[in-house]
């Protein structure tokens, strides 16, 4: 039987993904390991390793094609002992069922089944037919319990074997229910909460699941686009196929304007001295960094959400989940798109780390290169388009995350201190909360922590 | 002047103090520990520890007699009880130096004395009645422990009658012995004694020994302990005694009114133990106390704010083990480790070693029926293990209990040898929420006594293979 080569998840959130291009044709030989092809997926194009060695057989999903399921059967790789002939009778069919779409449609057809099943095992008469009834209980239980449960993007869920046999018994779907065991498991004590307070029912809607993943999957996109007619009318365009990035985006950031209550706040900050500090520390003699003064603004944000703890949040149905570090989200724009990598635990990191790190991280994202884990899971995130002389400008919420920094230019400005015009060097930033995890007093307090730090830049050398 | 000021004061050195203490100190607490007597308390002084070192003599001696059973030949057995007990001081001294070593190695201060609060904060220490200083802490652990119960009209006199004190260290053994409780310092005592060659008669005011046990159980064990030798009472009590000069008259009476007279050498009243909560300032506090116990609530915070209670004095089960796995949470929550669970103290295995052992965790058949539980049941006989066979030990019990509609196990008894060893193998399983499944899919060793667990399990799902 020829080896079937599928399309990898390649990310915990990709459920589909473009076969961008193949690096191998039909003939070629396969060493484990070798590069077969490149997949765009929702965040960036990632290459694709071959894991068995072969003789590529046949390649089943042309290159460009979009929209391909994960375990899509993509190509065939013959054995050494195999010929062609052996293609005509593979099975391509998809090895297991498409982790995210699919999944629901199985899980409902899969649980009758069993309640079906479990029937005599509680049905059973006591005394001396507990023995016999037993066997069948033991069986039955046997094959419920099952592998370990999997969230809808195929990450497992941790969770002891008698909490998912209690979750299954009692219709609670472990994906909504976050575990307080070792390491986040769900224990018995986490599936009994949720039955208490009538959380977490399979059928039900989607509640918190406390951990603050990507979202992607939380809200539809409403139906985009401009009626036929109208087509018409518009004057001459070329048609750009929407990338697996910009269609992220345009849902994540439709789902956040339409359902998060944003509200803003503005600050002016003069950083003449912050400037003065950069120039010191980029001239010192041996210097092998180059701070730039969006380093400075990452680690000033780190430090003010560590004296303003209140505004690291996420807001969730049943909770709203305070940080206790700093994960900084910065938004890199990139082809076709923007990502945001994240600076991790930035307030604990000294200025010329964060600038080496940041540099690291950028070029990784432009190039394509950056891995799930160093673009999922900040926990505020910065934007700066100061380079392009803009003022000031309102950002979006990356959610889950509660706010997000806006940083326009730092440009002289005429300003009036004591009762006298002089120069200095302004930049505005305005911040973007989530009103329903953060208040105008909460938000208003950290600009000011955040004015404060950066006026007297000297306070982030501590 | 040494240091007295520090993150937390720990009043008591024994398991739970220690351990709390060297846990404290992992976390980067500046740590004190106030004990009277010796690091390590009665547990690795005298309890726990120096009778195991005693019963490993019985044991040895009991197999010495039997030797016969085994194709050995062994004449003229017989023992040196001062040498027998001098082993016991020697293992209890070893530890509790040990104990001392790891006070220095985790830099935790040990104060000599008898520590007593003196309000929030504050413990003020002296030595023999003299004042030896006062010590501030923002956290105060009281792990005080606790001592012998007496009843009224036969209090222990420490020659006539005795508690554990007198019975670790008996100068002369003697030839009859009356034991009052069938606990486990009760049980412990009396097969040491018996086996040891005293005519030992053990009264219990329970319908059965170890009260605390699954009933089935209990009756196996005392079964096994009536083969031995022992005499056994239950639903007995003591309702008087009459001191001679070498020996104590006891009056008996049974559940019927019925009184008969016993003439002993010795008494040992095992009739539980009570919280040392007396004379250690708790006045000064808002500490609450309650049937002899200091008031704690699940992570053993106190009514007073930065005094917290662990161990014997925070209330049972009175265990080490409990005490430590407490005082651990305890400190962690202290310092804000996340993820800090409360002790479940439905998963506290109990251990008794007596000859033959009984070791427990979770729920007896009959309380698992009382909470409403609709119970699969296991039971598995030494009889039918090669090991227990090869090694001589064929009587014995392996019982599980499984919730019939989960598959969680509920609870495990067992009764026979090694169990005390045995048992943690289904408390790892109770406290990873395993279900019949996984613990009838897990390989266990052969030929090893574990065996027996598994068969219990299948049992209870009636799929027992060597039964």
């Amino acid at each position: 039987m020829p080896t079937k080569v599928l399309m990898p998840a390649l990310s915990p959130t990709m459920t589909e993904g473009k076969l961008a291009k193949w690096l191998v044709k039909e003939g070629d030989t396969i060493e484990s390991g070798d590069v077969m092809a490149e997949i765009e997926t929702d965040k960036a194009t990632m290459e694709v390793e071959a894991v068995d060695e072969g003789t590529l057989g046949k390649i089943l999903v042309e290159e460009g094609t979009d929209g391909v399921a994960v375990n899509t059967v993509i190509a065939l790789l013959l054995g050494d002992d195999e010929d062609e002939s052996a293609l005509k009778d593979a099975d391509t069919s998809s090895a297991a069922p498409p982790p995210a779409a699919a999944a629901d449609g199985d899980a409902k057809e899969e649980a009758p089944k069993e309640e079906k099943k479990a029937e005599p095992a509680q049905d059973s008469p006591p005394a001396a037919a507990e023995k016999s009834s037993n066997i069948d209980a033991s069986k039955h239980d046997g094959t419920e319990a099952g592998p370990a449960p999997k969230t809808e993007s195929g990450e497992r869920i941790f969770a002891s074997p008698l909490a998912r046999r209690i979750a299954k018994m009692e219709g609670i779907d472990l994906t909504q229910v976050s575990g307080s065991g070792p390491h986040g498991r769900i224990v018995q004590r986490d599936i009994k909460k949720a039955i208490s307070e009538g959380t977490g029912k399979a059928a039900g809607k989607p509640a918190a699941s406390g951990a603050p993943a990507t979202s992607d999957q939380a809200a539809a996109v409403p139906p985009a686009g401009i009626d036929e007619g109208m087509l018409g009318l518009l004057p001459e365009y070329e048609s750009v196929p929407n990338s697996g990035m910009r269609k992220t985006i345009a849902k994540r950031l439709t789902a956040a304007a339409r359902d998060i209550p944003h509200f803003n706040v503005t600050a002016d900050i003069e950083i003449d001295a912050l400037l003065k500090l950069r120039k010191q520390l980029n001239d010192r003699e041996g210097a092998d960094y180059k701070i730039s003064v969006n380093d400075f603004v990452i680690k000033a944000v780190a430090l003010a959400l560590k004296r303003q703890p209140d505004c690291n949040a996420a807001y969730t149905d049943d909770a709203i989940l305070k940080f206790k570090r700093a994960d900084i989200s910065m938004a890199v724009a990139v082809e076709g798109g923007l990502i945001t990598p994240i600076i991790k635990d930035a307030g604990s990191k000294g200025l010329a780390k964060i600038s080496e790190e940041a540099k690291e991280l950028a070029g990784k994202a432009r190039d394509g290169k950056l891995q799930p884990q160093e673009y999922q899971g900040g926990t505020f995130s910065i934007s700066n388009l100061g380079m392009f002389g803009v003022k000031s400008f309102n950002s979006i919420i990356n959610s889950p995350q509660g706010g997000i920094l806006s940083v326009g230019a730092g440009e002289e400005r005429a300003v009036v201190k004591d009762g006298a015009v002089s120069i200095a060097t302004i930049m505005t930033v305005t911040l973007a909360v989530d009103h329903r995890c953060i208040d105008g007093a909460t938000a208003a307090a950290f600009v000011k922590e955040l004015k404060g730090i950066l006026e007297d830049p000297l306070q982030l050398m501590l | 002047m040494a240091d007295t000021k520090f993150d937390v004061i720990i009043i008591g050195g024994g398991p739970g103090g220690y351990v709390t203490a060297i846990r404290a100190a992992q976390l980067g607490f500046k740590t004190c520990v106030v004990e009277e007597k010796h690091m390590g308390g009665i547990c690795l002084n005298w309890g726990c520890i120096p009778t195991k070192a005693l019963l490993r003599t019985a044991e040895i001696y009991h197999y010495m007699q039997h030797a016969k059973d085994y194709g050995l030949s062994a004449e003229k057995v017989g023992y040196d009880l001062k040498a027998v007990v001098e082993r016991s001081r020697g293992v209890s001294k070893r530890l509790s130096g040990g104990v001392e070593h790891l006070m220095k190695k985790n830099k935790v201060t040990v104060v000599d004395g008898r520590g007593k609060l003196n309000g929030p904060g504050k413990v003020d220490v002296s030595k023999d009645g003299k004042a030896v200083g006062t010590y501030t802490a923002d956290h105060v652990i009281v792990a005080t422990g606790a001592r012998p119960r007496a009843l009224p009209g036969i209090e222990p006199d420490k020659k006539l009658i005795w508690t554990y004190f007198e019975a670790m260290v008996p100068e002369t053994a003697p030839k009859s012995l009356l034991v009052i409780g069938s606990g486990a310092i009760g049980i412990e005592f009396a097969s040491f004694y018996q086996t040891m060659g005293v005519d030992v008669t053990v009264v219990e005011v329970m319908k059965q020994i170890m009260p605390v046990e699954d009933e089935e159980i209990s009756k196996f064990a005392r079964k096994q302990l009536e083969k031995n030798g022992l005499k056994i009472m239950t639903e007995t009590k003591v309702t008087g005694v009459k001191k001679g000069s070498n020996n104590v008259t006891c009056t008996i009476e049974d559940a019927k009114g019925k009184t008969q007279e016993i003439t002993v050498d010795r008494v040992i009243s095992a009739v539980g133990v009570q919280g040392n909560i007396e004379d250690i300032g708790l006045e000064t506090t808002k500490v609450k106390t309650d049937k002899g116990c200091i008031v704690a609530d699940e992570f053993s915070r106190t009514a007073e704010k930065g005094i917290y209670a662990i161990g014997d004095v925070a209330g049972p089960p009175m265990l080490a083990h409990k005490a430590e796995h407490e005082g651990v949470i305890c400190i962690e929550k202290i310092a804000g480790v996340e993820g800090v669970h409360p002790m479940d103290k439905g998963k506290i295995p109990g251990c008794t070693y007596c000859h033959p052992q009984v070791a427990s965790v979770g729920l007896t058949e009959a309380k698992a029926k009382e909470k409403g539980y609709d119970v699969n049941v296991g039971r598995f006989q030494f009889l039918g293990n090669g090991k227990a066979i090869a090694l001589g030990e064929d009587q014995g019990l392996v019982k599980t209990i499984f919730d019939k509609k989960t598959g969680q196990l509920l609870g495990a008894h067992m009764v026979g040898a090694e169990v005390t060893e045995l048992i943690q193998g289904f408390v790892v399983a109770m406290n990873l929420e395993t279900t019949e499944e996984e613990l009838m899919h897990t390989v266990f060793p052969h030929p090893t006594l574990s065996e027996m667990m598994h068969e219990s399990v299948l049992d209870a799902y009636g799929r027992v293979i060597h039964m």
